[in-house]
């Protein structure tokens, strides 16, 4: 039996024989799927990637605005081309832990304020021109210099100098940061030749894929740079990002047959598409969450118990069920979950209590009404969610008023403006990140006005602590500070949904670092 | 002759006042959105250093009328500007866009005005009786169905089970004339069963109304066959007001189908104008705008036109 099972695999991983029909067989022969998917991912790994074709997906998130500038993405699409056609000095890996790329070594001085990147030899960008450690700081000056338009200016105010010494690249830091590995991993440090300084949107890159077309909203087509130095990536000729922002026409162009992978498949449309055939849906747990923000400085959220009574109101299960359609995990009132690099997942969670809810409701002395705004475009099925918090709250005695913003306008009109609104987060790689960019008292997006020194001192000590013990601890106490005093309610992380047609794609992994394989699908897949 | 003449340059004159009326009126929008370009552009993880930078350099601290001047000034230059967002030249990016607008609505246009105009005669000839009301069933249907769930109901049958035509209508340079036709089969689709019901039911009910005249029934006693006098005698005397209707729907082939664009996934001019609108790229949107009032203001001009050449009492007034 065993040998006839094997003989499938390998006929399936070779393509000859489809993944559905080789698991059916399996099944017939009394093997486990469990056992029979293993078997196939063995085979498949010891046939090999195939190399060569194309691969062509339909991507929501793109606009005609896009720019081929790293410093502007800032949504889905860029995201994936960048990937695709760019190297930035390190990379997050699925597991957590720091992966080199453009850097082949990285060292730090003891206290963690001085680090050195040591320039990967051998790399060309995709004119031809060799990468050397002055690309690096340029790119670095272009993205740090206080005029920049870059998203990732705020991650790199802690660089007090940078300097070039023969093959590495040396970054100075103002205070100790023992994640500036994960901090040169921003998706906007993209390498670019001579930093981008001249021409900024240029397009040339050292990444394994070279742009051919760029058309902004609409299609982007790549061709394998044959001179990238990982050889063990890019196994398509060629790749083909077709933007299809109306979620239906992509499931459509999905079944249809016309790209073979897509990205933001709906969460209540997931189960309809697994039963498609040829179908596979990937679900990724990842770091973004939806949630909803109090600002801690305001009346009537400047009560901790009002704030208390708030978060224990809320239905988590039920919005996991009915806005993700189980396609999540319940948040736990803290912008991190157990996709981060050390968190202790020993904390409590916290769940609905409608009578501890009137309780502090009461300790309050607050019954007014209050008024929450929410939109679409906070995060999908954001008015949803707030009606069932509403009705939730409703059996706690606390009286949430819906109001609905448009979406238009809604990230500068409403969000960080109002002190009761939906909103989410995409996640940060590490926890320092996370909590500095929004929940520091100095932070430009404190979005929640959470201002306290002792939460503050703690981040501080953690980001220079190299004991990685020690670390885990100072992030547990700041989480239930966060979690027990802070203005967030978060009720639940949300899950990347892709798509792809198994009989033609094969190669997918997981990723936690963002949607689509952290934007490497395209360079880790392959033909089945 | 020259009475036409005069009338035609009257036309034209008016139409460039309109457009510059337009073009203040759509300068006035764009400046009083509500949010900031600068906002818009970085999105949500804009640290306040970077937008104002971008600001700065983006000139929104200049008054609004000398901007307008500039804008309007660079316009008769033909320069349209670049892209605040992406840095693209406006004018080459937008002529690409407005190539495939056109070609989708002349796909569209060159079978729904022929088709909407025979339906139309048809219904007339057998008027009241079932070939009539089918054709008014039908179209009457097609035209109240929204846009976008004609498109899913044809994507659905004609692209995922029967694999007739693409569901992504995507088209660009390098494609071949034929390969072009092939991607836009079911937007062009969509596209004439939303516009031809007007023009039928216009063509209808033009037609009708002459079909009581006596020069009509003088026909009728001559005892020419019913379609003739329908298409020899009734339908040259009703081109004025099928003309209007035509020329309407065709504006809004150009400017209106912004919802068929994102459900086939088509580049045209209106998912570009919505893209820029939502991130405040303030010198695209006034370009499309401007684009769009040209567009529909030299339609309806040329319906005037063709209304005044085929009607000898507008042609000779008193």
């Amino acid at each position: 039996m065993n040998d006839e099972l094997r003989y499938l695999a390998a006929r399936a991983a070779a393509g000859r024989l489809n993944r559905r029909a080789f698991l059916g067989r399996a099944a017939a022969l009394g093997a486990t799927s469990v056992a029979a998917n293993t078997l196939l991912s063995g085979a498949a790994r010891a046939a090999g990637p195939k190399n060569g074709g194309t691969l062509t997906m339909g991507l929501g998130g793109g606009q005609s605005t896009d720019s081929l500038d790293p410093a502007l993405a800032a949504s889905q699409v860029p995201y994936m081309y960048l990937q695709t056609a760019g190297d930035r000095l390190t990379d997050v890996a699925p597991d957590g832990s720091i992966m080199m790329k453009l850097a082949e070594e990285v060292s730090s001085s003891k206290d963690a304020k001085t680090w050195t990147f040591k320039i990967r030899k051998g790399v060309t960008f995709q004119n031809g021109k060799p990468l050397t450690a002055d690309d690096v700081k340029q790119t670095m000056e272009r993205h740090s210099d206080k005029n920049s338009k870059s998203g990732a200016l705020g991650i790199m105010k802690g660089i007090a100098s940078m300097k070039v010494d023969g093959d590495n690249f040396v970054v100075e830091l103002h205070t100790a940061n023992a994640d500036l590995p994960y901090l040169m991993s921003d998706y906007h440090l993209v390498i670019q030749p001579g930093g981008g300084m001249d021409d900024p949107m240029a397009g040339i890159f050292a990444g394994p894929y070279k742009i051919k077309h760029f058309e902004p909203g609409v299609r982007i087509v790549f061709e394998k740079y044959p001179e990238y130095w990982d050889k063990d990536v890019g196994h398509y000729d060629t790749i083909q990002m077709l933007v299809i922002n109306d979620s239906t026409a992509r499931n459509a162009a999905l079944q249809s047959g016309q790209v073979q992978m897509v990205n933001s498949v709906e969460p209540r449309v997931a189960d309809l598409l697994k039963r498609a055939p040829h179908m596979e849906v990937a679900v990724t747990s990842g770091r973004g969450f939806y949630c909803f923000n109090m600002f801690c400085n305001t009346k009537p959220f400047a009560n901790n118990d009002l704030r208390m009574a708030l978060k224990l109101g809320i239905d988590r299960e039920e919005l996991v069920k009915k806005i993700l359609a189980g396609y999540g995990s319940v948040g736990n009132d803290m912008p991190v979950n157990k996709a981060y690099p050390l968190f202790d997942d020993t904390i409590p969670q916290r769940t609905y209590d409608p009578d501890k809810a009137r309780h502090h409701l009461k300790k309050s002395g607050y019954d007014g009404k209050i008024v929450l705004l929410t939109a679409d475009g906070a995060f999908s099925g954001a008015v949803d969610a707030a009606q069932l918090y509403q009705q939730s709250a409703a059996k706690a005695g606390i009286k949430i008023t819906v109001q609905r913003a448009p979406n238009d306008g809604y990230w500068t009109e409403v969000w960080n403006k109002k002190p009761f609104a939906a909103s989410y987060w995409g996640g940060r790689p590490t926890q320092d990140q996370m909590y500095s960019t929004a929940y520091i008292s100095s932070a430009a997006w404190n979005d929640t006005r959470f201002k306290d020194p002792k939460f503050d001192k703690i981040i501080v000590e953690a980001r220079g602590e190299l004991d990685k013990a020690k670390r885990k601890e100072m992030y547990r106490e700041a989480g239930m500070i966060i979690r027990d005093h802070g203005g967030l309610i978060n009720p639940m992380f949300n899950q990347f949904l892709n798509a792809f047609d198994n009989t033609k794609v094969a190669g997918w992994e997981a990723n936690p670092n963002g949607d689509m394989m952290n934007g490497l699908a395209g360079v880790l897949c392959y033909q089945a | 002759m020259n009475i036409v003449l005069k009338l035609v340059a009257q036309r034209i004159a008016l139409g460039i006042l309109l457009l510059l009326a337009a073009s203040v009126l759509i300068f006035v929008g764009t400046n009083i959105l509500p949010g900031d370009v600068a906002q818009s552009i970085l999105g949500q993880s804009a640290t306040p250093q970077a937008l104002a930078n971008l600001r700065a350099e983006l000139g929104l601290n200049q008054p609004a009328y000398l901007r307008y001047l500039e804008w309007l000034g660079g316009v008769l230059h033909g320069n349209l500007g670049h892209s605040l967002t992406n840095g693209q030249d406006i004018a080459t990016a937008i002529s690409g866009r407005l190539a495939n607008t056109l070609f989708l609505a002349s796909v569209a246009a060159v079978i729904a005005v022929p088709l909407a105009v025979t339906l139309g005669l048809i219904a007339v000839r057998y008027r009241d009786r079932w070939p009539d009301k089918l054709i008014s069933a039908i179209t009457l249907t097609s035209v109240s169905l929204p846009e976008f769930l004609l498109g899913y109901i044809v994507i659905y049958f004609l692209a995922v089970k029967f694999h007739v035509a693409p569901s992504v209508a995507t088209i660009y340079p390098g494609m071949s004339l034929l390969q072009k036709l092939h991607a836009v089969i079911l937007p062009a689709l969509v596209l004439v069963l939303v516009v031809q019901g007007q023009m039928m039911r216009m063509t209808r009910a033009a037609v009708l109304n002459l079909m009581q005249s006596a020069y009509i029934e003088t026909a009728e006693l001559k005892g020419l066959r019913p379609f003739l006098i329908i298409a020899r005698h009734a339908f040259p005397n009703a081109i004025s007001p099928i003309i209007n209707v035509v020329m309407i729907n065709l504006a809004y082939l150009v400017v209106g189908i912004v919802v068929t664009e994102v459900v086939f996934t088509y580049p045209g001019m209106g998912q570009y104008l919505v893209d820029h609108v939502a991130k405040r790229d303030i010198p695209v949107v006034q370009a499309s705008a401007l684009i769009f009032a040209a567009v529909y203001i030299g339609l309806n001009m040329l319906a005037d036109v063709v209304s005044i050449l085929t009607n000898p009492r507008l042609r000779h007034p008193k």
